[in-house]
């Protein structure tokens, strides 16, 4: 079986704020991007954090939310043509000839001359409820995400959560499983009102039934779930039966696979020179909250810097024979050509 | 300055706040005691949404960053669940 492999002159791990000024960057200087966000919008923690609140430290703009951010990047290294790969999380970074091999979760193949980490926080991966012995019924009997819904049918699924990927589960497990339960702690929702009233007609038809709670035991053996203890707002309790349970609290950062990659790493950060911004592997560059060095300021502008300055390390392995002339946008007409200006 | 604030400012383990105090993560949630309850008021609708990816939500529950100190909270005890996540 041959598998597509993407080539390309950098993979930028992470569509945050800095990863994608990475790809203003490295265009400036011709180098080719493809970027990988485990997301399934750019923005990063700007998107999936705080998309409504304002930022105020961004040189010369006194204000602007985490989305509009996210937004006029997007804009501005439009004329760079980056392709991005989401809802991906790069798993495997292998050592090639003339660059690496990474491989994502969904089975995409890259081959490239440089990686740039911009991971900030880590990988956003689901909430794991703090109930007792979950690990051992997860992927068996417990669920953080639908990968295929064939999966669930004819079954007793019981979904816990009050959010959008609670209620869209809900609605469209229902029509494939045996039975459906919805679990939620209050009788508010925070998902779309269209998707909380199409659940309700459904709870109306008797089609799925809804119990206000809070899941406080799992019940099984040898990872097959049974049931689960639900504990009612007037602090009673009742045993609810089910094969299956999907839990959906939200997302949290953890590192993720950027720990097997071989890097050097202090207290979860990726240490990196303060020239080149590269991690202990020559060619694998960190920039961003996901890198440490003495000295170091999460915030958004010193990503921006460390881009700007990685891009000029990676001209160098990319275009070994040319010769890098600095420039600048406001005067050079070829740095003119690239970003489109008439 | 908001509870979570100080918290997370003078090495307060338990509270982890991850989203900087956005009212976006529930990694700040803790339990009011019952006596400083009215004093710290109740959460307003968004925080009561957040509340939902929090575990073991109780009627004294709160996100620490949306708990403003004031002269009136002078004393306020609260504990934190056992796991934030």
């Amino acid at each position: 079986m041959s598998v597509d492999v993407i080539k390309t002159d950098a993979v930028i791990i992470g569509a945050g704020p800095v990863g994608l000024f990475a790809v203003f960057e490295l265009g400036l200087l011709d180098v080719k991007a493809h970027v990988i966000d485990i997301l399934d919008r750019p923005g990063g923690q700007c998107a999936e954090l705080y998309p409504e609140k304002p930022i105020y430290d961004i040189p010369a703009v006194p204000i602007v939310t985490g989305q509009q951010l996210t937004d006029q990047l997007m804009e501005q290294i439009e004329p760079f043509g980056a392709e991005f790969h989401f809802n991906e999380r790069v798993d495997t970074i292998e050592k090639i000839e003339g660059g690496f091999r990474l491989v994502t979760d969904y089975g995409t193949l890259f081959e490239c001359k440089v990686v740039v980490i911009a991971a900030g926080g880590g990988s956003f991966t689901p909430k794991r409820p703090p109930l007792p012995a979950i690990e051992d019924y997860e992927d068996t009997s417990v669920f953080y995400s639908v990968r295929k819904m064939d999966a669930f049918r004819d079954k007793d699924v019981l979904i816990v959560g009050g959010g959008d990927s609670a209620l869209d589960w809900t609605l469209n497990l229902q029509p494939v499983a045996k039975s459906l339960t919805l679990v939620h702690r209050r009788s508010e929702f925070r998902a779309a009102p269209a998707s909380v009233q199409k659940m309700m007609d459904l709870v109306d038809s008797g089609n799925i039934s809804f119990k206000l709670g809070q899941v406080t035991t799992l019940h099984g053996n040898d990872g097959q779930l049974t049931g689960v203890t639900v504990k009612s707002p007037d602090g009673s309790t009742f045993e609810q039966p089910t094969e299956v349970m999907l839990p959906f609290f939200g997302l949290t950062m953890k590192l993720g696979p950027v720990a097997n990659w071989g890097l050097n790493l202090e207290e979860n950060l990726v240490p990196v020179d303060t020239e080149k911004f590269e991690t202990s592997e020559k060619g694998i560059f960190a920039i961003g909250d996901i890198n440490t060095y003495p000295g170091k300021l999460k915030l958004i502008l010193s990503g921006f810097h460390e881009g700007a300055l990685m891009a000029q390390a990676v001209h160098r392995i990319v275009f070994p024979d040319k010769k890098l002339i600095f420039q600048y946008t406001t005067s050079s007409s070829s740095l003119q050509k690239k970003l489109g200006v008439k | 300055m908001t509870v979570m604030e100080a918290a997370v400012k003078n090495s307060v383990r338990g509270i982890a706040a991850e989203c900087g105090g956005a009212c976006s993560c529930a990694t700040c949630h803790v339990y009011v005691e019952e006596a400083w309850r009215e004093a710290a008021g109740e959460p307003e609708a968004m925080e009561e949404d957040m509340l939902d990816f929090a575990f073991d939500v109780r009627p004294e529950s709160r996100l620490s960053c949306q708990i403003k100190v004031t002269d009136e909270l002078d004393g306020l005890m609260v504990q934190i669940p056992e796991k934030q996540f």
